[in-house]
């Protein structure tokens, strides 16, 4: 992958010391990490190792024990996630989301979907309700924009044949793509992803690929991700942040991580007193089989 | 029965067996459930004491209907209900017809001509009664339920406090005009304003409730509003209620006042009546439903709107949207309770009176019911289900006939609310998802397709 | 301080009566998670069948003792308003499981107007007064008690004692517990949850018709529209305590008695209602799920 060299690169989401407790436990204990600016980065872990509370720290939906969390947006400006309340963490911050059970507005068609996402935009648009119910022309214009602006990410996610139907009827490889593209919808800089490709088989974890590298390229969001999908994480992300039990084991390119021994042992599950002796196994194979690492 | 159980299809003599076995069950537990109840009645002697009054005949009576409903049913209709709906799956669906179609604008053109008819059948004292107990209530009903279905049908927030709205719409008009002589015209937005503002005062600390949380926390505001007007006598007069309310002029013009010299009778020539002050009440409640109508349909494409119905599907989604969830549900509560505070003034107005007692928490049952049987969030179902039951046990009083049959002592009104009671459980029955249980969408790419009611979700606010 | 005192038995007596109403509510929300609104008919109903058992015994047996027709009556009040809650849930709740959630509210609503209605129709609008069971009153302290309170409070520590055994020691209570936590997997597992579900009715409406039997016992008249205030007021006890806790349906039932009989021994009684209902919107607002509830988890 390219921009390996991810030192030299601008930090848009800087995680520092964070921690948090769930009563006696220590779901996230004293984690720091950095997510650059138009990379997409990995954030992987057995399970229980405290990939969603990091997640919900970020976006709000937590108030972390300790630690600060700061987004920095392209023009400059910064915010302390962690003092923000979940809506304003999209709404100013310009972070969204995904979940990792789809939260989608069932009953609402897929277009509707997409148009809710738009909320913040419009309602300054139709002045607070109050123009756009007396029917005043600038709303007009902004509801017709924002449907374009749908119609373009359905088109992006491949939905536009399922424009006008339920959500709750989609497929659920096309769900998926639905609360990425709805996320996307709220113009974000920052796009935290949990778990996309789960559930999904091989043909729709491919089109997933496409979309997401499509969201870095075409708008220069960044994304963090969260992924069992060894295949998707190897593939697409720039960056991998290794968690075990709410503390960083392993930070760096996806090379440097697959083969870190402390990843491994980590999947793997052994004993601390074990890991040496994997060191050792992971050097036998690297020498004797080198052809597994994409390109 | 002999010639069933003579044949030899078994099946039949078998589903004949069971009707009776079961029917057998159901008058037992029929007797069971009635004997104290209808068997006996408690009644006061001429000591005041109470005293036993036997009806073993009346008993016999609901043993046997219970008994041989449960046979026909079991025998008899719930075969042919089998074999109906084994028919209709496979003709397929129909073809919505014309009256589906353009149903709102047929139903606006019968009511827009429904007083003069009424007055060209029974002539202007005999329509009182039709545009009066059945235009002017059903429409108040109707009003009130499409308020409430902007909080319970589109936000999915449940509240069972409607009522107090209403009452502050109602003692807003009829203080401030009694107090302060000020006009209709004047109180009818200052009453929906107030609703408004209570609503807001009462929804803000609430919001964070979910659920039945919130809903017995709204039943306990509406019930503190009405136990406030009760008690609060130096104000409100308690339950003695403000009377001499004055009557509502067209737009200041012309007058219902017998006295004033403006007055509509008097300016036009026209002989004394008092069913041109009802039939204008009737227009003006039926502009006051238009309006409600088309502020919700407006909304709906709002992006407030959307929002509502964003909340009722995952509020959890709408925070991740950055949608601040918290003046969404106020917004709603607001709006919902502005609607009910018009009809309260509404309500004083046409009434001439008011007291806690119209306040009560049946009325929000009633205007909670109607909101679930027309169908969350569908106006046409609401305003069906509001004909229906309002109308539909309106008609109770006059179904004078009766008394034919059941003698001079049956009085029809008493079973009013018996029947309302049942009809609301055979309805649900019937229908979970109301009259129109599916959704129209509110913005489309190519086609407009209404979204199956099993799809959308009823909130949990 | 012994008009508090006075005044703390009073509350204890009426939030005894409440407590064994809110049971009733907890149970069906916590096994099916509806409100029953129709509850408080129960009770009434409850209330009613006593009455005319009381009337029933008396115009048979003039001097019967009356602690043996206190009894008759409980036992028949209970099993009458158990066959009506059984036959309640069958008839107006069971077609709707599972289905939209206001849907049972509805018809819960729809069942109370119908049961309030069908005993004014049956037995007539006009309260009903009888004269005093059981009159004797005790000096403790300065303090009277009467029999009529300690009957109550008696009947209401037995029963919960009882119920609380059930739940908690019985295969039937497991098997409550274990519909309540997953309807779907308790069926897998071979409980059979309408049955279950029946019972948890069954006993709701047996404990509302003990709660009406005190009632009129404790105030000597009953009339058709008794059903919406009391239950309303142990709705307010059972969401106060948590809605689905038991221990927190007794606790609520007991404050909002207490708070009654304070209220109105020490300030108006004409706001004692509104005291009531703020101090439940009060509590809710700081401990949203009520004092022994458990907190929701927001599941992101």
């Amino acid at each position: 992958m390219a921009g390996t060299n991810t030192m030299t690169k601008d930090p848009i989401l800087k995680v520092d010391h964070l921690s948090m407790r769930f009563g006696g436990l220590m779901a996230i204990n004293d984690l720091s990490f950095e997510a650059y600016r138009g990379d997409i980065t990995a954030l992987i872990g057995p399970n229980g190792a405290g990939k969603t509370t990091v997640f919900n720290c970020i976006t709000g939906f937590y108030k972390p024990t300790m630690g600060m969390i700061t987004m920095r947006q392209k023009a400059g400006k910064e915010y302390l996630l962690e003092r923000m309340s979940d809506f304003e963490v999209n709404r100013d911050a310009k972070v969204a989301r995904t979940f990792q059970n789809i939260r989608l507005f069932s009953g609402l068609t897929v277009l509707e979907n997409l148009l809710v996402a738009q909320h913040n935009k419009l309602m300054l648009a139709s002045g607070y309700t109050v123009l756009g119910l007396l029917g005043f022309p600038a709303y007009k214009r902004a509801a017709a924009q924002s449907i374009e602006q749908a119609k373009y990410w359905l088109e992006k996610a491949n939905l536009i044949d399922r424009a006008d139907d339920p959500a709750g009827d989609l497929p659920y490889g096309a769900q998926r793509r639905l609360e990425i593209a709805r996320a996307m919808c709220t113009g974000p800089e920052f796009l935290c992803l949990d778990e996309p490709a789960a559930g999904l088989n091989p043909r729709e974890s491919l089109a997933l690929n496409e979309l997401l590298r499509s969201i870095r390229k075409d708008t220069g969001t960044s994304i963090l991700l969260i992924e069992h999908d060894m295949s998707v994480v190897m593939e697409i992300s720039d960056h991998v942040v290794v968690l075990e039990y709410g503390q960083k084991i392993s930070d760096g390119n996806p090379d440097h991580v697959k083969n870190d021994p402390k990843v491994i042992a980590a999947y793997l599950g052994v004993e601390d007193d074990e890991v040496e002796e994997v060191i050792e196994q992971i050097e036998v194979i690297a020498v004797t089989a080198p052809g597994d690492t994409p390109k | 029965m002999a010639n069933i159980t003579n044949t030899p299809e078994s099946a039949g003599s078998n589903l004949m067996a069971r009707a009776l076995r079961e029917a057998f069950y159901a008058g037992l537990v029929a007797l069971g459930l009635f004997v104290l109840f209808v068997g006996l009645k408690t009644d006061q002697n001429i000591l005041n004491e109470l005293v036993l009054v036997q009806r073993w005949g009346l008993l016999a009576v609901f043993v046997a209907i219970a008994a041989v409903g449960r046979f026909l049913s079991v025998a008899f209709i719930r075969p042919y209900l089998a074999e109906r709906k084994a028919s209709k799956a496979s003709t397929g669906v129909k073809e919505p017809g014309f009256v589906t179609r353009n149903f709102s604008m047929i139903a606006v053109a019968v009511l827009l001509v429904y007083p003069p008819i009424m007055v060209a059948l029974f002539g202007f004292q005999g329509s009182l009664k039709w545009v009066d107990n059945f235009g002017i209530q059903i429409l108040i009903y109707v009003m009130l339920a499409w308020g409430l279905n902007i909080v319970v049908g589109l936000a999915g927030l449940l509240d069972l406090g409607y009522v107090a709205f209403y009452a502050v719409g109602a003692y807003s008009y009829a203080l401030l005009s009694s107090y302060f002589g000020l006009s209709f015209w004047v109180l009818l937005p200052m009453a929906g304003i107030f609703a408004a503002l209570w609503g807001m005062i009462l929804g803000f600390p609430v919001l964070r409730l979910k659920g039945d949380y919130l809903a017995i926390v709204t039943l306990a505001f509406g019930e503190i509003i009405r136990l406030v007007l009760i008690n609060w006598t130096a104000v409100t007069k308690g339950t003695f209620g403000i009377s001499g309310i004055a009557k509502a002029s067209v737009f200041g013009i012309w007058s219902f006042d017998v006295s004033a010299s403006n007055n509509f009778a008097k300016v036009f020539g026209l002989p004394m009546s008092s069913a041109y002050y009802k039939i204008f009440l009737f227009y003006l409640i039926l502009a006051l439903c238009l309006v409600t109508a088309f502020v919700t349909i407006r909304l709906r494409r709002m992006p407030i709107g959307r929002a509502w119905e964003a909340l009722r599907e995952d509020e959890i989604a709408c925070r991740s949207l950055g949608i601040n969830t918290v003046t969404t549900k106020l917004t709603a509560f607001a709006t919902g309770a502005m609607f009910g505070g018009f009809a309260g003034s509404f309500f004083a107005v046409r009434q001439g009176f008011v007291s806690p007692e119209s306040f009560v928490f049946l009325e929000s049952a009633i205007i909670l019911a109607i909101v679930v049987l027309g169908g969350m969030g569908s106006l046409i179902g609401i305003a069906v289900a509001a004909t229906l039951m309002i109308g539909g046990t309106e008609l109770l009083r006059e179904m004078e006939f009766l008394k034919h049959i059941f003698g001079p002592d049956f009085t029809p009104e008493l079973y009013r609310m018996l029947i309302f009671g049942l009809a609301m459980i055979i309805v649900m029955v019937w229908k979970p998802r109301g009259f129109v249980g599916s959704r129209e969408p509110t913005a489309f790419l190519r086609e407009r397709k209404s979204v199956s009611g099993s799809f959308t979700k009823e909130g949990h606010g | 301080m012994e008009y508090f005192v006075q005044q703390l038995v009073n509350g204890l007596t009426l939030g005894s009566i409440y407590g064994l109403i809110a049971i009733g509510y907890t149970m069906v929300y916590g096994i099916i998670g509806m409100v029953n609104f129709a509850h408080g008919d129960i009770f009434m109903l409850g209330g009613f069948a006593a009455l005319i058992v009381y009337l029933v015994l008396v115009g048979l047996f003039g001097g019967i003792p009356i602690a043996l027709a206190l009894f008759i009556m409980i036992i028949v009040a209970m099993l009458m308003t158990g066959l009506w809650n059984w036959v309640i849930e069958k008839m107006a709740y069971r077609p709707l499981r599972g289905s939209f959630r206001l849907a049972p509210l509805i018809t819960a609503i729809g069942m109370s107007i119908a049961l309030s209605n069908f005993i004014q129709v049956t037995q007539g609008p006009r309260n009903k007064p009888i004269p005093p069971l059981v009159s004797s009153v005790y000096n403790v302290f300065g303090i009277s008690i009467s029999l009529k309170q300690i009957i109550i409070v008696v009947v209401t520590a037995v029963l919960l004692t009882i119920f609380w055994y059930i739940v908690n020691h019985t295969p039937l209570g497991r098997a409550q517990r274990a519909t309540e936590q997953d309807r779907k997997m308790a069926a897998l597992l071979g409980i059979d949850v309408d049955k279950t579900i029946s019972i948890t009715f069954i006993m709701g409406a047996a404990l509302a018709a003990v709660a009406g039997t005190m009632y009129l016992m404790y105030y000597g008249v009953i009339v058709f529209t008794d059903g919406f205030t009391p239950g309303v007021k142990a709705f307010t006890a059972a969401v106060l305590g948590g809605i689905g806790s038991l221990p927190g349906a007794v606790l609520g039932g007991l404050m909002i008695g207490l708070i009654e009989s304070l209220w109105s021994a020490y300030f108006t009684i004409d706001y004692k209602d509104v005291a009531t209902f703020s101090i439940l919107a009060i509590v809710l607002i700081f401990k949203p799920s009520g004092i022994l509830g458990r907190p929701e988890v927001e599941k992101v």
